[in-house]
């Protein structure tokens, strides 16, 4: 009986995952309180807002308000899960981000809601390419992009436990579960889900089953792919990454962001450094035209043959 | 520690001073507050003077403020800096560290010791101040606009803990300028948060120029009233009028304090007052002295 394909699998919209376990969070712990900006609907929050009407605090479209005040209520003992549209939580809020939550090491969860180009159609100003690039430049500031709803749970039940500055980006486009179901978040490392030594992907969030595909599909030629996933971009499992520029030909990183300062960029300063390899980085290099999320990372060369593309290329140069 | 930080360690001088005691009479208080305030402003002086640099004129503008604040209303002590239920202090306009922290040792926060080391290499006294470095600091600020959304999520915070204790923060005029001082003031009405209180350094200069004739901010009074907080006016100068008005909390049932503080850039030096050069200028040997005797012959 032929494998399933990761391709076939039912998809989830990880912003289930997310109020499924920030409102079990929340109802374990009195300190967690919800902030957004008039993001109720876009941040599935109204189930929340019924069970906890005085912890969800909206502070209306005022997003240097919003990551403020929720500084704020850390310093008074609260735990703020921040909860809007990643394009202008991170964009409109930087500044606040850097210094009333990560410099001020206020224990604010930052959650970055419908990231990368889950607005397709909505285009560039609703994007969220930029973000992975301007909060990995952030000291005190963990950087987290699940890539299925299981990891979406388990990334927040991290940071909902740990002291300090967490971002967490949460998928609105919908994909496998590629995690098992007991599978524990582990801050800073890597997950191989495909072993293989003729070349490595390394990807996280929306575009991670996607890679897992570009893998099934480079194996039936005879190339064996290792997979990593990577949900955290800071601090970033530079082990995994040395020893899969040392064990194999090459390195594709794939990311639903920028190509400058991303995924890619991270492991590329890792290579460089300490053992260099050819690596190359798929992600969304422009404002995008107008096209669906799943159109514009096909258009990046993000489809299963896309990545796979990438992939013999730098095989046959390297 | 740094030639230049022993060579300021000489010129460390402050006497510390205990809270005011409230069952003193009132001129007895204000009178405490007056000497606290003056040894401040020489001590602080001292310090920018000889380790050339620091923000006077909006040191000298704060002090009686901060004075008022530390010695007499804030429910905190040394002991305490760490108690949930302590009230909350949030200097806004952050630049004016130098008077934060002379402030907080003259009140015992701070080893007196330690303003030797205002800006030198590795110092916990930096430029702008930095909560986990010094522990009565409650937020890093510095860019301006950031501590009034801060201070409405510590109130927001206080509601829903349904506790008493209060939230302060002290914002600049020309700091009134950016835009998310008036996100957070809607916010501060819309949830009724009657035990917070704004003041407003109102000494109606900023770095370059005036506030009139850069991006006026007139009529402020009706404009933090539009936005639904209520508005107390006083000589920011006076202990007896700052004691009274950031004591009373809430001022107004319901609603949000917003208290403009009239004060002058550099206050109460002959040169310095209300003259924009003195924004972040390093008074020369001569200067110096002068202020030094101005301020000693105030006793």
């Amino acid at each position: 009986m032929p494998r399933t394909s990761v391709a076939d699998l039912p998809r989830f919209d990880c912003r289930d995952a997310y109020v499924a376990t920030l409102s079990e969070l929340a109802g374990a712990d009195q300190r967690i309180v919800g902030v957004v900006n008039d993001s109720v609907g876009s941040s599935k929050l109204a189930g929340f807002r019924r069970s906890f009407p005085d912890r969800l605090i909206n502070v209306g479209i005022a997003e240097q308000d919003m990551v403020g005040v929720a500084a704020g209520l850390a310093n008074g003992g609260r735990i703020p899960f921040v909860s809007a549209a990643s394009c202008f939580l991170t964009a409109r809020a930087l500044e606040q981000i850097k210094a009333d939550v990560a410099y001020s090491n206020h224990n604010v969860k930052l959650c970055g809601m419908s990231p990368g180009v889950a607005y397709g159609e909505l285009g560039p100003t609703h994007h969220s390419i930029e973000d992975i690039a301007w909060l990995r430049a952030i000291a005190n500031l963990t950087v987290i992009v699940p890539s299925d709803p299981v990891e979406t749970s388990a990334a927040l039940r991290w940071a909902a436990a740990v002291e300090g500055p967490v971002f967490v980006r949460v998928s609105r486009m919908s994909v496998p579960q590629v995690n098992p179901d007991d599978y524990a978040f582990v801050p800073g490392r890597a997950v191989t889900l495909r072993d293989g030594g003729d070349v490595t992907l390394i990807a996280n969030g929306t575009v991670l089953w996607r890679a897992l595909v570009a893998a099934e599909r480079l194996e039936a030629e005879g190339v064996s792919a290792r997979v990593l996933s990577m949900p955290t971009v800071k601090p970033l499992d530079t082990e995994a990454v040395v020893a899969a520029a040392r064990e194999t030909a090459g390195i594709v990183t794939i990311e639903e962001s920028t190509i400058a300062g991303g995924l890619g960029g991270a492991v590329a300063e890792t290579v460089v450094q300490h053992h260099p390899a050819r690596v190359a980085i798929l992600g969304i290099p422009e404002f995008a035209p107008t096209g669906s999320a799943a159109y514009l990372l096909d258009r990046y060369g993000m489809s299963p043959e896309g990545i796979a593309d990438a992939a013999r290329s730098l095989l046959r140069h390297g | 520690m740094t030639d230049l930080a022993e060579a300021v360690r000489g010129q460390v001088t402050l006497p510390v001073f205990g809270r005011v005691d409230r069952r003193a009479g009132r001129a007895e208080q204000i009178a405490h507050l007056a000497e606290a305030a003056r040894q401040i402003r020489i001590q602080d002086l001292k310090l920018i003077h000889h380790t050339g640099a620091g923000h006077i004129g909006g040191d000298f503008s704060a002090i009686d403020i901060l004075t008022t604040l530390y010695g007499a209303v804030l429910d905190i002590s040394p002991e305490r800096v760490a108690d949930p239920e302590r009230d909350r202090f949030i200097l806004s306009k952050g630049h004016v560290a130098g008077a934060l922290y002379t402030t907080l040792a003259a009140f015992g926060f701070l080893p007196v010791a330690e303003l030797a080391t205002f800006l030198q290499p590795l110092s916990a006294l930096n430029g702008h101040p930095n909560r986990t470095k010094v522990a009565a600091v409650e937020a890093n600020t510095g860019p301006l606009g950031h501590g009034l959304p801060v201070a409405v999520g510590h109130a927001l915070s206080a509601k829903l803990d349904v506790s008493l204790r209060r939230t302060y923060v002290l914002v600049g005029d020309g700091e009134l300028q950016e835009g998310s001082n008036w996100e957070a003031m809607m916010a501060a009405s819309q949830h009724q948060l009657e035990r917070l209180t704004v003041i407003v350094d109102r000494n109606r200069l900023q770095q370059g120029a005036t506030v009139k004739e850069t991006n006026d901010l007139d009529p402020l009074a009706d404009k933090a009233a539009a936005f639904g907080l209520a508005v107390a006016e006083v000589n920011g100068h006076d202990h007896g009028e700052l004691l009274d008005v950031l004591s009373s909390v809430p001022y107004r049932p319901g609603r949000p304090t917003f208290v403009i503080a009239h004060t002058n850039k550099g206050h109460p030096i002959s040169f310095m007052s209300g003259n924009v050069a003195w924004h972040h200028k390093v008074p020369d040997e001569a200067q110096y002295r002068q202020a030094l005797s101005e301020l000693e012959k105030e006793h």
